[in-house]
């Protein structure tokens, strides 16, 4: 009897969402999906969004956060991240980022068997409005199959939103790729891809050990199956014009969806990129000619790219570990977007509804509108800008509070009042 | 007749100096480049090299201020760094130093005004932690002149011997507001070398840059980095890196008294210059500034007993994220402390990093100033200064912009030792100064004009002015 009770309670432990109904009122609420709504209401009932509007009725009794002078906003997503499995860079042991593969591919490293949803990066990104993240392996010339990770509290299970989301390839570093040459790395692609296909078609002959020789072992071909039926999408790395051309080539061969990752001089060869409906993951944060392959960076990309009609989400391109340690800091990579260019509805999208289509969660999350998982956050003023603080962190319709351990170092050692 | 002495003046400098040819750009027909005097006269007469002498200046500056013409911004909001905000205010600039601040400024009538209407000026800002020019763009192996790790000690090598004028990162670090910045060697050794203190200015030799008579830096680096770089060698602890650090000290005060013996009386054959003792015993006569690259607050504890028991200063500790736990310890020495804003994570002593470092630093009364480490991170010092001023609020501590601006300008001014001569808007001291779009703690916010000695040296409303390194061209799109 005794055990039954604390089964019972576990349940209810476990599952803090049911039939529990929030409203947030009297908002300044960007849907995105849908133009924004000065004095606006959100009602989330059982963790899904099922009113957005101004004429919204909130039922008696609800719990109600009033959201005077605030803004609403989907959580965020970062696109490009290593959070949850790179702790600390340079410590070796908590790098599960980049796998060994087999002659520089590892297609079938499903970097999400890796993640630690304990790692201390999850809170503080969180706390900065950061709900989804897209975890990606890095490395090799295809690095693997990247994930979507909701920034809850719990187990792998609880925050895994979906995997995989997209393929990882890189086509800007020879070397990296085990090549000499980019021409030899694009050949070697090109093997592979075709390899994929004929794998794909023989399977039979392979079994039976009657096949020519392939350029990967099956695991790996197999893993990329998906990626030539045109259903996962194919993350390319790349910055040059010419890099990005080659790429764009692949998409005529192939039956691929691309994305294109980085993208340093991608507004080189904008109306290519829109022409072929290609994505770019880019950033607004770095004008440096940082390699031969990145002579033309600058930071007007991202606005030009959209100008010309390519779709942009956005991605730290700094050099401050935006990808782990400050993946919380992507509202400022909009924010700069914003000053170099961009319009501010773009940069807003480039950070929620866009990166939710491209990795195909869009039917549950990166829009504020009925029937949506309640991925959301309200902002003491504008999202973008440093005044502004984050009050609430909603995921998956539970509002997060959970302190991280900056939190408590900051509480640990900051002056204590006189009394 | 103008021209003709223009051609001979040329064809001397070319004589001096047969690889550098004629100005490429107007913009780069810089007043200070070239050589010193002493190097450029022909007669072969022995150097002062054989001796080892306090403050000698072997590679001197040769910088001198561009074209300017007397300037008043109007109307705008002056932050000083030396006093509150004046919200409708003036600043005048005149034979290149600040002549007048206020909120009603007298200005000659032959004067450029430059309407501030919604602006916001500061002083320039100051970056005391940079690598630009001796990491230059693009970073590619035959550029890569940072660290000279080939030994711990190296207290031997000069930052401006590695420094490229043609690193496209500096006209793009000006172009954030940034006017002066200290170069220092990397951190792979406990004591890295020289560091030396440049304007972002045009020019084609690091002596055209030079800050006159700023003192010269000595970097050293704690922690990590070292017995990582050498763990084959050694050091390879940190109870490694504290017995190098000692035993060159030791060695310096010995180089120190032979020496200063020696200049004293000149009686018997002088002693062997040693270049990197040298350094050592220049900082122990106080002649050259410590910047201490140290993460962790125990060690920032012990390097400081290192330098009671050698008998000089540290100027300031860099990248010292965890200041916040010895923020007391840093004001009773009189330590400057250079941080990031939010940067944390990427090594096991960078991993108690908080985005309320410089609040909390401030708070306790020590010397915190912002620095960025990085060629990008150095064009939005600004934008990383709004972050921790924030993130002190968000704690509790309650940072004003005054004081935040102080983390971008007087404080690292005097890290340098500059701060008689720049670091703020203060009758008298050298007309650096940025007009920004806005408030320069918003994300929107630009560095519109940056004045360097009174001289308009970015302008981002006039493009044909634009600062284009030997480098970018052919290489970089001129839209870019």
């Amino acid at each position: 009897m005794r055990s039954i009770l604390l089964i019972y309670i576990c349940l209810i432990a476990a599952s803090p969402v049911l039939a529990q109904t929030i409203a947030i009122t009297n908002a300044k609420v960007y849907p995105v999906s849908a133009p924004p709504i000065t004095n606006g209401t959100v009602i989330i009932r059982d963790g899904v969004i099922v009113a957005v509007g101004d004429h919204v009725t909130v039922p008696a009794g609800t719990q109600t956060i009033d959201a005077t002078g605030k803004i609403v906003t989907p959580g965020l997503i970062n696109s490009l991240t290593e959070v949850g499995v790179v702790e600390i860079g340079q410590v070796r042991e908590t790098n599960d980022a980049s796998a060994k593969g087999t002659n520089n591919v590892a297609a079938a490293f499903r970097v999400w068997d890796g993640l630690n949803p304990a790692s201390t990066v999850f809170a503080p990104t969180r706390q900065e409005g950061v709900t989804t993240v897209i975890v990606t392996p890095r490395g090799g010339l295809v690095s693997g199959q990247a994930a979507a990770i909701d920034l809850g509290v719990g187990h792998v299970a609880d925050v895994m939103r979906r995997a995989p989301v997209a393929m990882i390839a890189q086509i800007r570093s020879a070397s990296a790729a085990g090549t000499n040459a980019r021409g030899e790395l694009i050949g070697k692609l090109r093997t592979l891809l075709d390899d994929v296909k004929f794998y794909a078609a023989h399977r039979p002959d392979y079994d039976r050990a009657a096949t020519r020789s392939l350029s990967a072992p099956n695991t790996e071909l197999e893993a990329l199956i998906p990626v030539l039926e045109g259903k996962l999408p194919l993350i390319i790395e790349a910055d040059s014009m010419a890099e990005i051309d080659a790429a764009l080539a692949l998409v005529r061969d192939y039956k691929l969806q691309l994305i294109i990752s980085g993208g340093a001089e991608a507004w080189m060869t904008a109306d290519r990129l829109a022409v072929a409906r290609v994505p770019v993951l880019a950033g607004a944060m770095n004008n440096i000619p940082e390699n031969f392959s990145s002579l033309n960076q600058r930071q007007e990309n991202a606005a030009l790219l959209r100008r010309a009609g390519v779709k942009v989400a956005l991605v730290g391109n700094g050099d401050g570990d935006e990808n782990r340690f400050n993946a919380r800091n992507i509202k400022y990579e909009a924010g700069n977007a914003v000053a170099y260019g961009m319009s501010y509805d773009d940069a807003l999208r480039a950070v929620t509804l866009t990166p939710a289509e491209l990795f195909g969660l869009s039917d549950r999350i990166g829009s504020l509108q009925a029937g949506r998982e309640a991925n959301l956050v309200v902002w003491s003023g504008d999202p973008f800008e440093f005044s502004t603080q984050v009050e609430h962190v909603f995921i998956r319709g539970r509002e997060v509070k959970e302190p991280s351990r900056q939190d408590m170092l900051i509480e640990r050692y900051k002056p204590k009042p006189v009394r | 007749m103008n021209l003709i002495i223009r051609v001979v003046v040329c064809a001397c400098l070319l004589l001096a100096f047969a690889t550098q040819q004629l100005p490429q750009t107007p913009q780069q027909r810089e007043p200070g480049a070239g050589t010193s005097q002493a190097a450029a006269s022909p007669a072969p007469s022995p150097g002062p090299g054989g001796t080892s002498l306090p403050n000698a200046d072997p590679f001197p500056s040769t910088y001198k201020p561009f074209p300017r013409r007397t300037t008043v911004i109007r109307n705008a909001t002056i932050m000083t760094a030396a006093g509150p905000t004046i919200p409708n205010g003036s600043v005048l600039m005149r034979d290149g130093k600040i002549a007048a601040v206020g909120a009603s400024v007298d200005a000659p009538a032959d004067a450029l005004v430059i309407d501030g209407t919604g602006k916001y000026v500061t002083p320039g800002l100051i970056d005391v932690h940079s690598h630009i020019g001796d990491y230059p763009a693009p970073g590619v192996d035959a550029n890569s002149d940072g660290n000279e790790a080939t030994s711990p000690v190296t207290a031997n090598v000069w930052a401006e011997h590695s420094v490229w004028p043609q690193d496209p990162q500096i006209p793009r670090a000006l172009a954030g507001g940034l006017t002066t910045m200290q170069i220092l060697p990397g951190s792979a050794n406990l004591i890295g070398g020289r560091s030396v203190v440049v304007k972002l200015v045009p020019s084609r030799t690091v002596q055209g840059m030079k800050f006159p008579g700023a003192k010269y830096g000595l970097k050293m680096a704690c922690g990590e980095n070292p017995k990582r770089v050498y763990q084959t060698r050694g050091p390879s602890t940190r109870m490694g890196n504290v017995a190098g650090y000692r035993a060159a000290w030791i060695q310096a005060e010995a180089y120190r008294r032979k020496w200063d013996a020696w200049n004293a009386t000149h009686k018997g054959d002088a002693p062997t210059r040693d270049l990197g003792l040298e350094t050592l015993a220049e900082v122990l006569r106080g002649n050259i500034l410590v910047h201490n690259h140290c993460y962790r607050a125990d060690e920032m504890a012990q390097m400081i007993d290192i330098a009671k028991e050698f008998g000089y200063k540290i100027r300031a500790f860099h990248h010292a994220v965890e200041s916040y736990k010895i923020a007391e310890l840093l004001k009773a020495n009189d330590i400057g402390s250079a941080e990031w804003a939010d940067w944390g994570g990427f090594k096991m002593e960078a991993n108690d990093a908080v985005k309320a470092n410089l609040a909390i630093t401030e708070a306790f009364g020590a010397r915190a100033m912002i620095h960025s480490d990085s060629a990008l991170g150095a064009q939005r010092l600004n934008q990383e200064v709004a972050k921790a001023m924030y993130a002190g609020r968000a704690a509790g501590i309650p940072i004003t912009e005054e004081q935040a601006l102080r983390w971008l300008t007087i404080n690292p001014a005097w890290a340098l030792g500059l701060d008689d001569k720049i670091g703020s808007l203060e009758v008298g001291k050298n007309a650096d100064v940025v007009l920004w779009s806005g408030n320069p703690f918003s994300v929107y916010s630009k560095a519109e004009k940056v004045w360097i000695d009174g001289a308009m040296l970015f302008d981002r409303t006039d493009s044909t002015q634009k600062w284009r390194t030997d480098f970018e061209l052919g290489n970089v799109k001129e839209n870019n």
